[in-house]
């Protein structure tokens, strides 16, 4: 209903794919030579270059070896991507989003409260390691902390009192968003957290094809670095991106807005069966 | 040998020589991050924790630890003397390694010990023993001061609290998780 008043159309792809974003730490599942999806985009993006200025699809997807309490290795992933936008509308939107879901301007989880109603946080990466792990993001990368102090440091700090949207992360930590063009240290992207709790990842799509190889090619190479198996380049997507307009895509993790919304502590609560109990 | 993404509660590896349960654990990613396996470990020979943090690709080494049906013979000095029932073979268990399981030792109780590189780490009696009771003041009638338990000694020099109908002579049944009194045994 939200996206039908908005314009957007929904749509349904393929969960079976024969090359998956090769990005370095996410892992895709093997099925019968080809691949489960680990995200919708690669599809979506091609129906935004073919033409469908605002799409939404809610789907399912796998990544493998992803399950703690905040993850299973199948998920339900909510994606819409918007033509002629950037990541600040997404905010915007995904602002209008949540509220209209949870239908109260306050939400208690984990005994947390966030307030809904009045303007949420926005804060840089760059702003969050200095107030919050007392280190540049740029030293963290260096040394090999930057997960870890996001983990340990960051995360539990955000979303507390009322949601957080942590923008601008460095351009190494964004396979397929533009970078600003006034910082291109940093990328476009943002991420939403509530109650310590990762909801979604957004950004201003990278939509120049040589750029968007070459980043590939990166990450390929990361994945072999650690050892990891490669992927086959998705021709087909990179080829359909020099048709793609200026847009933003946005990934929210369907399970965890609903842990929020009905306070479950673990994601193996909002769902009907977990990998274990199959 | 186990990798990062074998790592759940209750899996018990090597650190440093020493055996650990994994007691907490938990899988962080942060959006397009890496993997981190985050985990809180008993060490299972001095109960002391740890946190830990790994990333995958790391490995770890399973704890051998090996459970053994073993029938207790009687002590000596600071040790007590074990006889595997299956191959006869007697081992000495330190008193510390004993823990709370000391209490209970009668003679030819058995009991599971384990061990880590053939070394006994620990052992676990039976969750219900029968043990008499060798002290314990005898109940006044038409005591009125209220209270419902008095202590009592047992065999094995154990003391703990009972109810006032109890005996010198009598057979109660303790609960070893507790090592609290749990029935008189009748007859």
């Amino acid at each position: 209903m939200f996206f039908h008043e908005k314009g957007y159309l929904e749509v349904e792809t393929p969960f079976r794919i024969p090359a998956p974003a090769p990005e370095a730490q996410i892992d895709a599942i093997p099925s019968d030579g080809w691949f489960l999806q680990t995200s919708p985009e690669l599809c979506m993006k091609r129906l935004l270059a073919a033409g469908y200025p605002r799409i939404f699809q809610i789907c399912r997807c796998w990544r493998d070896g992803e399950r703690g309490t905040r993850h299973l290795s199948e998920f339900t992933m909510l994606e819409w991507y918007r033509a002629q936008a950037d990541y600040r509308v997404l905010m915007d939107e995904t602002e209008e989003l949540i509220r209209a879901a949870s239908g109260a301007d306050t939400i208690t989880y984990r005994g947390v409260e966030i307030d809904l109603s009045n303007p949420w946080e926005r804060i840089t990466v760059r702003d969050a390691f200095l107030r919050y792990a007392g280190t540049t993001a740029e030293a963290a990368l260096a040394a090999g902390t930057f997960d870890e102090l996001m983990v340990d440091r960051i995360e539990p700090r955000l979303g507390i009192g009322r949601p957080t949207f942590i923008y601008d992360y460095p351009a190494s930590c964004s396979a397929l968003a533009r970078l600003r063009a006034d910082d291109p240290t940093v990328a476009e992207r943002f991420e939403l957290y509530l109650g310590g709790l990762e909801i979604a990842n957004a950004f201003s799509e990278l939509i120049d094809p040589v750029e968007q190889r070459a980043r590939f090619e990166a990450e390929a190479a990361e994945r072999a670095r650690h050892g990891k198996h490669g992927y086959p380049v998705p021709e087909k997507f990179l080829a359909a991106l020099a048709e793609m307009p200026e847009a933003a895509g946005i990934a929210l993790g369907l399970d965890r807005l609903v842990m929020v919304l009905l306070d479950a502590e673990s994601i193996d609560d909002v769902v009907a069966f977990t990998t274990e109990e199959l | 040998m186990y990798t990062a993404a074998d790592l759940r509660k209750g899996l018990k590896i090597t650190i440093d020589n020493e055996p650990y349960i994994i007691t907490h654990f938990d899988f962080a990613k942060p959006g397009k991050g890496q993997a981190l396996y985050r985990t809180k470990m008993k060490n299972m020979i001095t109960g002391s924790t740890l946190d830990r943090t790994y990333r995958s690709g790391e490995t770890f080494e399973p704890a051998s630890l090996e459970d053994r049906v073993m029938q207790y013979l009687y002590k000596e000095d600071d040790h007590y003397c074990f006889m595997d029932n299956s191959t006869f073979e007697q081992i000495h268990i330190s008193e510390d390694a004993m823990g709370d399981a000391k209490n209970y030792l009668i003679d030819n109780l058995q009991v599971d010990v384990l061990l880590f590189r053939e070394k006994a780490i620990g052992v676990d009696v039976p969750n219900f023993v029968n043990l008499r009771v060798v002290q314990t003041d005898p109940w006044v009638k038409g005591d009125t001061s209220g209270s419902d338990s008095k202590p009592a000694t047992v065999e094995t020099g154990y003391v703990l609290r009972v109810p006032p109908f109890i005996e010198e002579g009598e057979l109660i049944t303790i609960d070893t998780r507790t090592g609290e009194y749990s029935t008189r045994v009748k007859g």
